[in-house]
């Protein structure tokens, strides 16, 4: 079964599945189911691909793929994973389904809206699986670019009131960021061996560029995924968007999408340009220590509830960015592991987010809730459970990475650690905050009576819990699948981690 | 004593085909009844440009040489640039053809020498004049087009710059609503025309001054050995970059593009800048190529700064556009400036990745100016940007072909314009022009939110204006399906077409 096209076939599945979504009739009743059946499908497909992928070398690529495609640009139809790309494909997968669930109701089936929302969807699975699974450069720079139409819709199309203005800036950041990257591309194949695969990754890693000519294509590289990270002071972008999307759109945008950045800058930003990094180091960490701090503020400072999970992302996504650039094992490893934390967390907290919303009429507006936990106790419990994951209380998912992340970082730049460690008070602050002021309280006034969570809601909010919990208490299975391949990640670009090792999980190690 | 000279027939079987297509159908004018003349000039003309694709590629493609005492060559680029011609005019005059259920093409007026809203006019509608000359002169244009990128002498590709001209002049006036505005745009192309012919002429005569010869080999020669009355050559270059410049409509020649494509019938409008631009850039690439290659550092940074200059302006000047078609005619100048910095790198990828950008955008530029035929208000085209607002709802297919070809003309990947303009950027930067891909993605970035905002008003727009879509018949039809197809097929499988480009991209001389 090794030999089966995995990734092709995750490839696929969800892209199929947008066009029978798009192309069923126009009154039928259950896009929605086969939209789910779709992706279902997909989660189950992966769960039997890693099955096939060997943890105990994590650190290769692995069910490689590699077909000729554009031999004449050196273009390789090429796709992989190590450890990274696997978590994050299996976080994807994981969260589509449980979106599209939590979209349940939020599009009407009139016309084609709800073939349209759900097929783009599908699409934007698709392109997530080969984002993460490209090895050819030129092949990720496609799913990366090709990712933003199926966004610009699902923003543009079933957003809030302000969603076109909020597609049209997202839609120009990222394009703006990736069109730079493309001369970057183009750059590093001239620099290249050249020929027929000349863009594959393999061929790319190792290259001795060096000087002016690196500095240059690793800030190509780097504004593009900083762009989409999303970083100070590039992040303007984000909470427009987020705040106008669907929620289930929002996850998908700041749980998986940004994701691509951090990815980038470890798979390419790094592998590809070690020197560049290293020079760029203390420029991205003041950044992202600014990120940190800067996101923090501002979602204490928020009174619309998406705005606030947008800069909170915004502050989680300086602590990944900080963790990458400090460049030890622990850090590093820290980091990839918050990608996942992140995204399970925000997934959570937006969704939930979402179906208060929806009970209180659609306002996001903060101060117009109050005493939200004696109308729907279950929800506002689950909401300050997603809270305290996102503030990383131990026990819950975000504490470990946020931990290693400040630890590792702490071996090597001491001052940027403490730094950004204070940002965990803040972050106590602008959860527990929040809470306060939507749930606790003297119970609302309404006009009409509203249930708590529904069964349908339930499906939604009991996996992302469940997940919590899990990666909370036993972090190792994914670790193992991620070390191997951050080591991999720090071999390439030749730094070791600076002695003594701090002793994190015992004496197993 | 004169002898004649030998003459390859069968090399320009195409052209011979053409123009004989075109004299037949003067004589159809002449000659046939009113009712008559529609129903046999569309076959002869769709007939003729389809026997002239077949003996290109049956015939002529064995008989490469420079004949005619070296008056003309065909050689690959040429056959390729031929071809191109024909097959976008080949899409192009279905378009032209579209009757949409009236007993004449729809876009053109029965009457072209009367005043506009005079007695004449009423009378020949009255009763029901048909206008079918336009394909005959489309057809002789086709073969000045043809002949463009074949001559190897300037006086020949003065004369076929004469006969490609003169009936698009004739025809930008034909269309049948907003008789004024036509009548402009064709005395503005016709003036503005003339001008850029007399500088082509004028730099013709000085390279002949140079070189003491019109032929373009010889030229060459004289480049290379430098003994010429060497301050005539760089002048002449430039004058004869003014024509050829002109007719590609790149800044600072750019001026009657927007008039001129709005006030001539839109189907003419799409051939128009499609074909014309396919045989200037063919005609472009054989002067600079092959005449005065040598010479290169005379002309290649003034071209240079046209290049930038055209994509920046094209884009800047796009985005403050609130009609449709001028919309297309800035975007065509961007085009153009994409085009010339792939051509302006020199060496194969040049001349390759300029014939393939070529084949990409006239084959998005012919539907796109077809559909814009579709979309009317009270009986004449609704081209306002407003009035285009909801058309998704009440027309998907349609909408949904506008929006792919705004994709790629916005040049997001598995679409011909992103493979086109990976080609061009590719050469720039290979040919050391790094600085002019920058400012390609930089303006691509700007012409990206004109696009994205012409398919936001589409589908995020609301629908209560009155405009509504009238059905094609398979002319308009074919001419759209073959488009998009086109448009998809060469993103997302570009190979074997690239091969072509990439094989025939070697001149003779």
């Amino acid at each position: 079964m090794t030999d089966f096209p995995w990734m092709t076939t995750l490839l696929l599945v969800p892209a199929v599945g947008a066009l029978v979504v798009a192309l069923l009739p126009k009154g039928f009743g259950r896009v929605r189911e086969v939209a789910l059946a779709f992706s279902l499908v997909t989660l189950a497909l992966t769960a039997v691909a890693a099955s096939n992928f060997d943890i105990g070398t994590a650190g290769q690529l692995q069910l490689q793929e590699t077909y000729s495609w554009i031999p004449q640009f050196g273009v390789s139809f090429a796709l992989g994973m190590d450890g990274i790309a696997l978590t994050m494909i299996v976080l994807s997968v994981i969260l589509v389904p449980i979106c599209l669930v939590a979209a349940w109701d939020d599009v009407p089936n009139e016309g084609r809206r709800q073939h349209g929302y759900f097929a783009w969807m599908l699409l934007l699975e698709a392109f997530m699986v080969g984002v993460f699974a490209a090895t050819d450069v030129f092949l990720f720079y496609v799913f990366f670019e090709a990712m933003l139409v199926p966004v610009y819709f699902l923003i543009g199309r079933y957003g809030g009131k302000q969603r076109a203005a909020a597609a049209t800036s997202f839609l120009l950041y990222s394009l703006l960021g990736g069109l730079v990257m493309l001369v970057a591309v183009i750059a590093l194949y001239l620099q290249g061996p050249g020929g027929s695969d000349g863009f594959l990754l393999e061929r790319l890693t190792g290259l001795e560029i060096g000087g002016t000519t690196e500095i240059l294509l690793f800030l190509g590289f780097f504004l593009a995924f900083a762009i989409k990270a999303p970083m100070w002071p590039l992040h303007t972008w984000l909470p427009k968007a987020a705040s106008e999307a669907r929620p289930a759109t929002s996850v998908m945008l700041v749980a998986v999408l940004d994701k691509v950045g951090t990815f980038g800058m470890i798979r390419f930003c790094l592998q590809l340009f070690p020197e560049a990094s290293e020079w760029a180091t203390p420029v991205v960490m003041v950044l992202a220590v600014i990120s940190i701090l800067f996101g923090a503020l501002l979602a204490i400072g928020q009174t619309d509830m998406m705005r606030l999970i947008a800069y909170t992302s915004i502050s989680h996504f300086g602590f990944i960015v900080l963790g990458i650039f400090a460049m030890t094992t622990v850090s590093q490893t820290g980091s990839t592991l918050y990608m996942v934390n992140h995204g399970f967390t925000t997934a959570a907290l937006f969704l939930i987010a979402g179906m208060l919303i929806v009970r209180n009429g659609g306002s996001r507006h903060i101060p117009s809730y109050g005493g939200w936990q004696k109308v729907t106790p279950l929800i506002a419990g689950t909401l300050l459970v997603a809270g305290l994951s996102g503030l990383a209380l131990p026990g819950l998912n975000a504490f470990v990475s946020e931990f290693m992340v400040i630890v590792g970082t702490f071996q090597r730049y001491p001052a940027f650690a403490v730094v950004g460690a204070s940002a965990v008070i803040l972050a106590a602050l602008y959860i527990l905050l929040w809470y306060k002021k939507l749930a606790t309280g003297p119970a609302p006034e309404l006009s009409a009576p509203v249930t708590d969570m529904s069964v349908r809601e339930k499906v939604v909010v009991v996996p992302l819990i469940a997940a919590f919990l899990v990666l909370g208490f036993y972090p190792k299975p994914v670790i193992d699948a991620l070390e191997p391949a951050v080591t991999t990640t720090l071999q390439t670009v030749g730094i070791t981690d600076p002695a003594p090792t701090a002793d994190l999980e015992g004496s197993d190690r | 004593m004169f002898t004649a000279p030998e003459i390859d027939y069968l090399a320009f079987l195409p052209l011979i085909i053409v123009f004989a297509g075109g004299l037949v159908g003067c004589l159809v004018e002449g000659f046939a009844g009113r009712g008559q003349r529609y129903a046999i000039q569309l076959p002869l003309t769709v007939g003729t440009l389809v026997l002239a694709l077949v003996a290109l590629v049956t015939v002529s493609r064995d008989h490469t040489g420079i004949t005619a005492a070296g008056a003309l060559v065909t050689d690959d680029p040429a056959l390729v640039i031929q071809g191109l011609v024909l097959a976008l005019a080949l899409t192009g005059v279905m378009v032209m053809g579209e009757r949409l259920g009236g007993a004449t093409p729809d876009a053109f007026t029965q009457a072209g020498v009367s005043i506009p809203g005079s007695q004449e006019e009423a009378l020949a509608t009255k009763l029901g004049a048909t206008t079918t000359e336009i394909f005959p002169l489309t057809l002789l244009s086709v073969g000045g087009m043809m002949l463009f990128p074949a001559a190897n002498d300037l006086m020949v590709m003065f004369i076929a710059l004469e006969v490609l001209s003169l009936p698009l002049y004739v025809l930008c006036g034909l269309a049948r609503r907003r008789r004024l505005l036509s009548q402009e745009a064709s005395l503005k192309y016709f003036m503005l025309g003339s001008f850029s012919s007399a500088f082509f002429l004028f730099g013709a005569v000085l390279l002949y001054g140079y070189a003491g010869s019109m032929r373009l080999d010889v030229i060459a020669d004289t480049v290379a050995t430098g003994v010429g009355m060497e301050g005539l050559l760089a002048p002449g270059i430039l004058l004869l970059s003014v024509g050829l410049l002109f007719k590609v409509g790149a800044v600072p020649f750019h001026a009657w593009t927007p008039d001129v494509y709005q006030g001539a019938p839109t189907p003419v409008t799409g051939f128009m800048a499609a074909c014309t631009k396919v045989a200037a850039f063919g005609a472009m690439l054989r002067i600079f190529y092959v005449a005065v290659e040598g010479a290169r550092l005379d002309w290649q940074p003034v071209l240079a700064a046209v290049a930038a200059l055209s994509m920046v302006v094209g884009a800047v000047m796009s985005i403050q556009q609130t009609d449709i078609k001028r919309i297309l005619a800035y975007s065509s100048i961007a085009h153009a400036g994409f085009i010339l910095a792939g051509l302006i790198a020199l060496e194969q990828t040049g001349a390759s990745s300029t014939m393939f950008y070529l084949m990409a955008y006239g084959f998005m530029t012919i539907p796109a100016f077809a559909l814009v035929t579709l979309v009317r208000t009270a009986g004449s085209e609704a081209t306002h940007i407003t009035q285009w607002s909801g058309l998704a709802q009440r027309s998907p297919w349609l909408a949904g072909a506008f929006a792919f070809l705004l994709l790629a003309f916005a040049g997001i990947p598995l679409t011909s314009g992103f493979t086109g303009k990976f080609a061009v950027f590719t050469a720039a930067v290979d040919g050391g022009y790094w600085w002019l891909a920058v400012v390609g993605v930089l303006a691509s970035a700007v012409t990206a939110y004109i696009y994205f905002k012409l398919i936001m008003v589409m589908y995020f727009g609301d629908e209560s204006v009155g405009t509504h879509v009238v059905r094609p018949s398979w002319l308009t039809t074919f001419a759209v399906v073959a488009g998009l197809a086109i448009t998809l097929g060469l993103g997302v499988a570009p190979s074997p077409l690239l091969e072509l480009a990439e094989g025939a991209a070697t001149f003779l001389r």
